[in-house]
């Protein structure tokens, strides 16, 4: 019951979160400077023509009038038509979302297995040159952006060493047929695993930089609380009982040193998926941060409202997941 | 030699993961690989912002033929429309149809296709946004492989537009059957490349046309990546996963063509750069406009931040243009710039101020070059402030004559003709233009109709003359394109910047 309370309450507040971003997106890009109708004006084009223009993308109405139609469309489903690639934005950003979605997670699992590989080394050898070792590497990895792994990534394993496609999300020889938008699930369903394999090694770079840096934040958390839980009487006791130090940290020390470091990867995992922006971009990766470059370069007010307005939907449905599943993995909070 | 267990292993385990992964090929080229700088988001060549997009125009010529088709050097040819013109008395023009040429899916083209697509260009409900040109014909008829329409308004540079954006030939039967969104689904046009696969925002994959009509080209297979990073697309060639790029900076280029493997290109492309002047503030006194006209050195500037890559103009007209008059000069003169300052009481101790405008990263160095041209202003006595705006800020003011008294520009003008730089740039009515004297309004009104093409061009040569007389603008530069290519790759390139496929042959 406090469960499903809270889970409606949370539902309530999305909501009203998600109304926020759509007024601050709606009326921000229309401050900034840049209008979309003077960026497609042809050389002759006359008083009329802009004003048919307007009159044609709705610029001609006030702003509020402009909100509130926009508005009314979006409780619709309808978010408009893209002015530069004229299709609907819904299928638009739809379409990007799980070239983004299957980035971020495979990111993601890069970050938790480096992560957790450097947080159980550094347990491991604690108080040791190893643990330095790792300490400075997760320092290093954290002290460099992602872009800038991106780049470096490019120049290793582009160029130097060309053994990782560094553009693409599929390359174009690739013959298999996908029926939908989820490439590497899709392909796993249907049991083609060259073809996974294939997307994987597409994807690993773009993937790689994005989860380098959370892996350090990852390895540095998780470390911290393995090593505070190291010292626990129930940690010594199954010491004592002779299990070895590897199964110490892995069976008795880490399932209660990960909850904090679930709820960080909660929280980082949306800026794992704000970082896509220009991740996608340096990959020519196409996803959704790729299109709202363009979109942005292009003054294309639909679809930036869209791209925003589904960037936000998903960080606010993973933050409470990661909420929810706290309760469920946290005892203490499960019987409150 | 001896191998051990463990070479053997990780010799096994490399050779697996090589395999998956793809290493790119070193053998002969059979598919050639473009990494191109900007993405197509649009397949229909005639309709919406794409089609009035210089930079996209590359894909369109790969798949669609113009009605009349520009060579390389910028010279118009004879294609879809082998032979076209006025009546005596300009009330009628007409074109005539090649015959032989089919579509991408085997079809004819016929005259019907190319009145149909010259119907539905002059039609404002279809979004064509050159309709204005093309509106001032109307009545087209086909009488065998002959089209002829009448002249509602004379327009002595239809033809020109016919070689430019959006005078493509599109497919009427075609078109009718599958519609706007069947034909951006599944694009078919008569030019030297089928679209096979597209790969929106990644990559599209053509095959060659073995029945175009200009002889099939010789890569068969023809894949071309949307790499959009400058940065990236340096590293596609550099590594070998493409075979061709182009607008990499140009201090990458000098080094990667050094490269074993690698070649370059550079060749001028019919893009400028310019400095608007809005005639508002102190830009309305001319002594200031001819002092930062004179100030400037531009050969200096493209040898010190273009590494040479350049060609200083002095007219909105580049060499290649038609009515390019190498007579008319504005030489570096900064001891001359110094004495117009002073004739209207400015000078180090009290310099002009304004405002200059500028993109940061939009044109190769164009945040630099404006730095540059800052610091000669400034030993003559003029003191400028950066500003520096987006593209878009710039369309928006430019469009409601809102430019700060200086504002750098780039302009392309592919067809070469007058009226698509110095026209549209410097002519008061045009959105486009900052510029509201009326000397250079009067001098430009007559020549929008001039039927006498002599007459014409003459009097565009005199307006430039004029405009360079009283710095109402300053040209900088035309760009030179650098295009990368591997070794086994001749690239041809095409004055307009497109970089075109058909024109790639094996080395």
């Amino acid at each position: 019951m406090i469960f499903l309370r809270a889970l409606l309450t949370r539902l309530l507040t999305m909501a009203i979160t998600l109304f926020g971003v759509a007024v601050v997106v709606f009326f921000l890009i229309r401050v900034v400077p840049g209008n979309p109708i003077a960026m497609m004006l042809p050389p002759g084009a006359t008083e009329e023509d802009i004003a048919r223009l307007q009159a044609l993308y709705g610029f001609d109405k006030s702003l509020l009038q402009q909100f509130l139609i926009w508005s009314g469309d979006v409780l619709r489903g309808d978010f408009g038509t893209s002015i530069s690639l004229r299709q609907p934005v819904s299928e638009l950003v739809l379409g990007r979302l799980p070239a983004t979605l299957e980035l971020s997670l495979f990111a993601l699992l890069i970050a938790i297995a480096l992560g957790g590989l450097m947080a159980f080394l550094g347990t491991l050898y604690r108080h040791s040159a190893a643990e330095a070792a790792v300490d400075v590497t997760t320092g290093t990895a954290l002290s460099v952006p992602d872009f800038l792994w991106a780049l470096v990534l490019i120049l290793l394993f582009g160029v130097l060493w060309p053994v990782f496609s560094i553009s693409g999300r599929v390359s174009p020889s690739q013959a298999f047929e996908f029926t939908t938008d989820f490439y590497i699930i899709e392909a796993f369903l249907r049991l083609r695993f060259d073809v996974v394999a294939h997307l994987l090694s597409r994807s690993f770079m773009p993937a790689l930089a994005l989860a380098i840096p959370l892996a350090a934040i990852i390895a540095q958390l998780l470390k911290q609380s393995l090593k505070e839980t190291m010292h626990l009487d129930y940690v010594t006791l199954a010491r004592t009982k002779g299990y070895s130090e590897t199964w110490v940290i892995l069976r008795e020390a880490l399932p209660n040193a990960v909850l904090p470091t679930l709820t960080l990867i909660g929280v980082q995992f949306t800026f794992l998926i704000g970082g896509t922006v220009i991740i996608e971009r340096l990959f020519s990766y196409e996803g959704l941060g790729n299109m709202a470059i363009d979109a942005v370069i292009n003054r294309d007010l639909p679809l930036i409202q869209g791209i925003v307005i589904l960037f936000a939907a998903l960080f606010t449905v993973i933050n409470l997941v990661v909420d929810m599943l706290y309760v469920v993995l946290n005892p203490k909070l499960r019987h409150a | 030699m001896t191998l051990s267990r463990r070479t053997l292993l990780k010799s096994t385990a490399a050779a697996t993961v090589f395999s998956t992964i793809g290493l790119p090929s070193l053998a002969a080229i059979d598919e050639l690989v473009i990494a191109y700088n900007v993405t197509l988001p649009s397949w229909d060549p005639t309709v919406g912002p794409s089609a009035v997009n210089p930079t996209l125009q590359g894909y369109y010529l790969s798949v669609f033929d113009l009605f009349i088709p520009q060579n390389p050097d910028l010279s118009f040819g004879s294609g879809i429309v082998t032979d076209y013109g006025w009546t005596d008395d300009n009330t009628k023009i007409f074109l005539d149809v090649r015959d032989g040429v089919t579509w991408h899916n085997g079809d004819p083209l016929t005259a019907e296709d190319v009145a149909w697509s010259l119907q539905r260009a002059a039609n404002p409900d279809t979004g064509n946004p050159i309709q204005f040109i093309w509106g001032k014909i109307s009545n087209i008829t086909v009488d065998g492989s002959r089209v002829t329409a009448d002249v509602v308004e004379f327009e002595p540079t239809i033809f020109k537009w016919m070689s430019f954006l959006t005078g493509y030939v599109m497919p009427k039967k075609y078109y009718e059957e599958v519609g706007a969104e069947g034909f951006e689904a599944a694009p078919i046009g008569s030019g030297p490349y089928k679209v096979e696969r597209f790969e929106r925002n990644a990559f599209v994959r053509l095959v060659a046309n073995e029945d175009y009509w200009g002889g099939a080209p010789d890569f068969k297979t023809v894949t071309i990546k949307f790499v959009t990073d400058a940065a990236s697309r340096v590293a596609e060639v550099e590594s070998g996963n493409s075979h061709v790029t182009l607008e990499v900076p140009y201090e990458e280029y000098d080094r990667l063509r050094e490269q074993s493997g690698i070649e370059g290109t550079a060749s001028p492309i019919s893009d400028i750069g310019m400095i608007f002047l809005n005639d508002i503030e102190i830009m309305q006194d001319p002594n200031v406009r001819k002092a930062a006209a004179h100030a400037i050195d531009k050969q200096l500037i493209i040898d010190r931040l273009l590494s040479g890559y350049g060609i200083a103009i002095d007219t909105l007209q580049t060499p290649d243009y038609i009515a390019f008059d190498p007579s008319i000069e504005v030489p570096y003169d900064p001891e001359l710039a110094k004495s117009l300052l002073a004739e209207s009481g400015y000078g180090p101790d009290n310099p002009a101020r304004f405002t200059i405008q500028t993109t940061r990263g939009f044109k190769p160095k164009d945040y630099e070059m404006i730095q540059a041209v800052v610091g000669l202003w400034r030993r003559v006595g003029i003191e400028a402030e950066i500003e520096v705006y987006e593209i878009a800020k710039h369309f928006e003011l430019r469009a409601a004559d809102q430019l700060a008294p200086a504002a750098f520009y780039n302009w392309g003008n592919s067809v070469g003709d007058p009226t698509t730089s110095t026209g549209f740039a410097m002519f008061g009515p045009s959105p486009h233009s900052v510029w509201d004297g009326e000397d250079t309004f009067n001098k430009i009104l007559p020549l929008w109709g001039e039927a006498d093409e002599a007459k014409r061009i003459a009097g565009w040569k005199d307006v430039d003359r004029s405009i360079a007389e009283n710095a109402e603008v300053i040209p900088l530069l035309q760009y030179v394109q650098p295009i990368l290519h591997a070794s086994g790759v001749r690239v041809t390139p095409h004055r307009s910047g497109a970089l075109l496929p058909h024109l790639m042959t094996r080395a």
